[in-house]
């Protein structure tokens, strides 16, 4: 099904390399008119490159940018409908907020800008700091100027890289729904640079990871989370875990494996592996595990998989309570149980039984790293 | 005694302060001297005569009206290459980068002497006229490093994202130099410009080489040091120091004021 | 849905795009905008050193013309009659040096962490003589040194120019005209530029580290040795340069506040140029004088390891 609507952003075959440094493989991507667009990603995974690229602040090694019909690889940025809020803002320091909102329309010979800049202002609740100076505002209030500044040119697409990075945690949420309400209030197509996984799914109806480089997935954030396509999605939105096991057969719909001793259920449309033999890495969001105590595991209804293992430790965080338990098919596989009712049972050493419906696994290939994604989300973490 | 101990630093700090000041005020003091003889080194009576009439001895305005005019030149040709250089130096990345920021440090770490006799060979050797242009050239030539330091500095802190957001609000090249990058830059190209003119304003070691038979102010002042210094050199000093002060002051006084009418 | 085509990751692309490099844009500006300054400082500053290092090595006369005959031992020569003032040059710009730096620095630190809201008043008053012409200050030093004044008379009572005078720094009960009153002419006229780099790296210095030391001391002046001037050494170094290399140099203190006993290489340079007509020899000296200068200047930057005042 196509929907080719005049304003949508599409890249095609775009790449960027920085002399032997390829920063972004030959890329296609296609940003739906009106969508609010998410790239994500570690740092250094090319997605500030590629929307730089977009904005015309890089030129792209190979590839074109079209906007709706209208290619506009070779256009300046000053000569391309598309505003950008930049990371840390880039306010002009020796201009008040009204100026620096007022830039862009000064700059395309609109006379009165009063009234629009006006408007704007009250748009992002700013209508009383129009004289102060960027330096006087508090961070949240600078970033709402920024987006203003952009806003008012009425862009095809606004660009935003990493918009709420300096702003702290509290804060940031709040600006995330305020993004999200301005974006549905203007109905602009929103290109959004993150590394926060959360912040990605919060706000976008599409969200492309991005890896080393290249897109490794695309899709609704829903659709990316229940079902990645490979391990460094399963890791970085998120934690899973990842069982290796091989293809064992097939019953119906469904593949069966074998991780170990145990048999495990795959259903056929959710085997995210090209082959349906050999090893496969069977994945499954810790969430939607469910724990007993060794003593009950004739408990555990038929037709769910399930693995035995031992708690190695438990971590109580109020709503939930995480496990870690090492199983002889993985080690350090996580839990999450919702604090309804605790089974005090569940303490570090107690034998345990795993189980899940079968529908929430996903297949993936076994000749990727186990540990892709999972390694980044630390680094990110601690910086 | 602690008390003593605690602020020891301070006293020495004002010591030192009064060490630099003191000739100042001595300069101050002797303009209303009335000296016996030549030469104004020994106090002997008060008088205004000399704050009556500041040009009245031959040829001391007329260095004073040339070391202004060489010094707004000097500035002006040392700011605008040095503007250049700056940014050239830090926006792009290029071969011999290194040799050029050798280049632009090198007069730095020269003595004035070697600077001034080596030019006096070149324009010996290629025999040209000495005077005014040859001043001109050897001031621009020594201002030039110290502009190119004063605004690298401030360029150099300047977020490149600024430009790039310009230009991502449809301001063209020249557009984003003119409301951006010079705005944020001015301060540098101020502070850099301002060096300029003292530097040349007060130059003497290498003027005195290049110089020919033209007399700037501070020429005027080494001569007269040999036949004899006016009482005048004495007023215009003093009124070059009560003029910068002013000015200081003034610009304190508007920046306070800016700052409160932001608030 | 929307059609939206990714590659699969790790996949070879099916049809790669056909590469279009492109120049990029600029890329000559760098070199436009250095051409007319680089140029200036090659013709002004870089040539005349060749040309007086050929000078340098000319012989002949005045009137006849000067020749390039290599005849290097004009450097022998100029050595061996002026050394003296070599050697005076240096030690009254390294007295000068250690002078500014013992006067500078509680000033220095004193505006940094101790003026409170005078710190504007103060730094204007550091940087405000230099509206005055120093050649006036320095004849206005003649004034305050001079015979019989009030400077000499205290001296003389505290009998502190018994003590300078038995170190060969002052003659009798004159202070004018002696090596002391050169080094304070030295001292006053470069004093500012050893101030200001002091200010400013003490400056950068974080307030809370004193604290901190004094948490972990509680000894102001090991507070200083350990934390405070370690963290000061570039402001020291740039501002010991700054004030050697132009004292080195100078020859107008040595001519208005000393005597024919204190002339500094400075001086034998400007007489040779400009009275004797000597060109040679001025030329050599001057040479002579700019690589003692390079070197102890690399020597010296190496051995503080800051190596980032270019």
């Amino acid at each position: 099904m196509t929907t080719d609507r005049g304003g949508d952003v599409r890249l095609s075959g775009i790449s960027k390399t920085y002399g032997m440094f390829t920063a972004v493989h030959p890329l296609d991507l296609t940003v739906p008119e009106g969508s609010f667009f998410a790239l994500l990603g570690a740092s250094g995974c090319g997605k500030t490159t590629t929307l730089r690229m977009i904005a015309g602040l890089e030129e792209p090694t190979t590839g074109s940018v079209l906007l709706g019909e209208r290619d506009v690889t070779g256009l300046p940025p000053y000569k391309r409908p598309v505003n950008t809020v930049f990371q840390s803002y880039a306010l002009f320091p020796h201009l008040d907020v009204f100026e620096n909102v007022a830039f862009g329309l000064r700059r395309r010979g609109v006379k009165s800008v009063r009234g629009q800049v006006g408007d704007m202002l009250d748009l992002v609740e700013l209508g009383d700091f129009a004289r102060r100076k960027p330096h006087q505002l508090s961070g949240g209030q600078q970033q709402r100027v920024a987006v203003a500044r952009a806003l008012i040119n009425h862009p095809q697409v606004l660009l935003l890289d990493e918009p709420l990075g300096a702003l702290d945690l509290k804060l940031r949420r709040q600006m995330q729904l305020e993004l999200k309400r301005i974006q549905t209030e203007v109905g602009i197509t929103f290109v959004h640079v993150t590394h926060d996984q959360e912040e990605a799914m919060t706000m976008a109806d599409q969200v492309a990871v991005m890896n080393g480089g290249r897109v490794e997935q695309l899709g609704a954030p829903t659709d990316l989370y229940e079902t990645p396509r490979t391990t460094f999605v399963a890791n970085f939105l998120g934690t899973s875990n990842l069982v290796p096991a091989r293809f064992d057969g097939r019953s119906g719909d469904d593949l069966l494996l074998r991780a170990g001793d145990a048999p495990l259920t795959l259903p056929t449309a959710r085997n995210g592996a090209a082959a349906t033999t050999g090893p496969v890495l069977l994945g499954i969001r810790p969430e939607k595990v469910s724990l007993v105590p060794a003593t009950d595991a004739a408990s555990v209804p038929d037709g769910r998989n399930r693995l035995t293992g031992s708690v190695r430790a438990t971590s109580f965080i109020g709503v939930s309570t995480q496990y870690v338990i090492d199983s002889p098919v993985c080690a350090g596989f996580e839990v999450y149980v919702q604090n309804v009712e605790r089974d005090t049972r569940l303490v570090p050493g107690a034998d345990v039984v795993l189980h899940w419906n079968p529908a929430h696994s996903f297949g993936l290939d076994a000749t990727q790293d186990i540990d892709a994604g999972s390694a980044s989300v630390e680094e990110d973490a601690a910086a | 005694m602690s008390w003593l101990r605690r602020n020891l630093v301070v006293i020495a700090g004002l010591i030192t302060l009064a060490f630099l000041i003191l000739p100042n005020l001595v300069v101050l003091v002797f303009s209303f001297n009335k000296p016996k003889g030549r030469f104004n080194y020994a106090w002997q009576e008060f008088s205004l005569d000399a704050w009556r009439d500041p040009c009245g001895v031959a040829d001391l305005c007329g260095s004073l009206a040339l070391s202004l005019q060489i010094a707004a030149w000097a500035t002006l040709g040392a700011t605008v290459l040095g503007v250049m250089v700056a940014f050239a130096l830090v926006r792009y990345r290029f071969r011999a980068r290194s040799t050029v920021s050798a280049l632009i440090f090198l007069p730095m770490a020269m003595p004035e002497v070697v600077m001034a006799a080596s030019l006096l060979t070149l324009f010996l050797n290629m025999g040209v006229q000495l005077g005014f242009w040859t001043i001109l050239i050897a001031h621009i030539m020594f201002c030039l490093s110290f502009v190119v330091t004063a605004v690298k500095a401030r360029v150099m802190s300047m977020d490149p994202r600024l430009e790039q957001a310009a230009q991502d609000l449809y301001a063209g090249p020249v557009q984003t130099f003119l409301r951006v990058t010079l705005p944020i830059a001015a301060p540098g190209i101020a502070a850099g410009a301002l060096l300029a003119f003292a530097l040349s304003f007060d130059d003497f070691i290498i003027t005195n080489f290049n110089a020919g038979s033209t007399v700037t102010f501070p020429m005027y002042v080494w001569g007269s040091a040999q036949r004899g210094t006016p009482v005048q050199i004495n007023v215009i000093g003093t009124a070059m120091f009560a003029v910068a002060i002013l000015l200081v002051l003034a610009g304190m006084l508007i920046g306070n004021r800016r700052k409160k009418q932001a608030r | 849905m929307t059609t939206t085509l990714t590659k699969p990751p790790g996949a070879a692309p099916a049809a790669p795009p056909p590469p279009r490099p492109r120049k990029p844009r600029g890329r000559f500006t760098p070199y436009w905008l250095l051409l007319p300054g680089i140029l200036w400082l090659l013709v002004f500053f870089a040539l005349p050193m060749v040309y007086q290092a050929s000078t340098s090595v000319q012989t002949g006369s005045l009137e006849d013309g000067f020749q390039v005959t290599w005849h290097f031992a004009t450097y022998w020569e100029a050595l061996a009659e002026y050394w003296p003032q070599f050697l005076r040059s240096v030690l009254y710009a390294g007295a000068a040096t250690v002078l500014c730096l013992a006067l500078g620095y509680p000033l220095a630190y004193l505006i940094a962490f101790r003026a409170g809201r005078w710190r504007g008043v103060v730094l204007i008053l550091v940087i405000a003589p230099f509206f005055t012409s120093f050649l006036i200050r320095t004849l206005a030093w003649k004034t305050i040194l001079s015979d019989g004044g009030p400077v000499v008379s205290v001296l003389n009572s505290l009998h502190v120019l018994d003590v300078t005078s038995w170190l060969g720094l002052t003659q009798g009960d004159r202070l004018l005209a002696t090596p002391l009153a050169v080094i304070c002419g030295l001292t006053y006229n470069f004093l500012p530029f050893m101030i200001l780099p002091l200010y400013t790296s003490l400056e950068r210095i974080d307030g809370r580290l004193h604290a901190a030391a004094g948490d972990l001391y509680a000894n102001p002046f090991t507070t200083f040795r350990k934390v405070t001037f370690p963290l000061s050494m570039p402001g020291v170094v740039s501002g010991t340069l700054l004030t050697f290399i132009p004292a080195s140099g100078d020859y107008v203190n040595a001519d208005l506040l000393g005597s024919t006993d204190t002339r500094m290489i400075g001086n034998v340079i400007q007489t040779q140029f400009l009275r004797i007509l000597d060109y040679p020899t001025a030329a050599a000296l001057s040479f002579i004088l700019m690589a003692a200068i390079l070197f102890i200047v690399t020597f010296y930057i190496r051995k503080s390891g800051t190596e980032d005042l270019v």
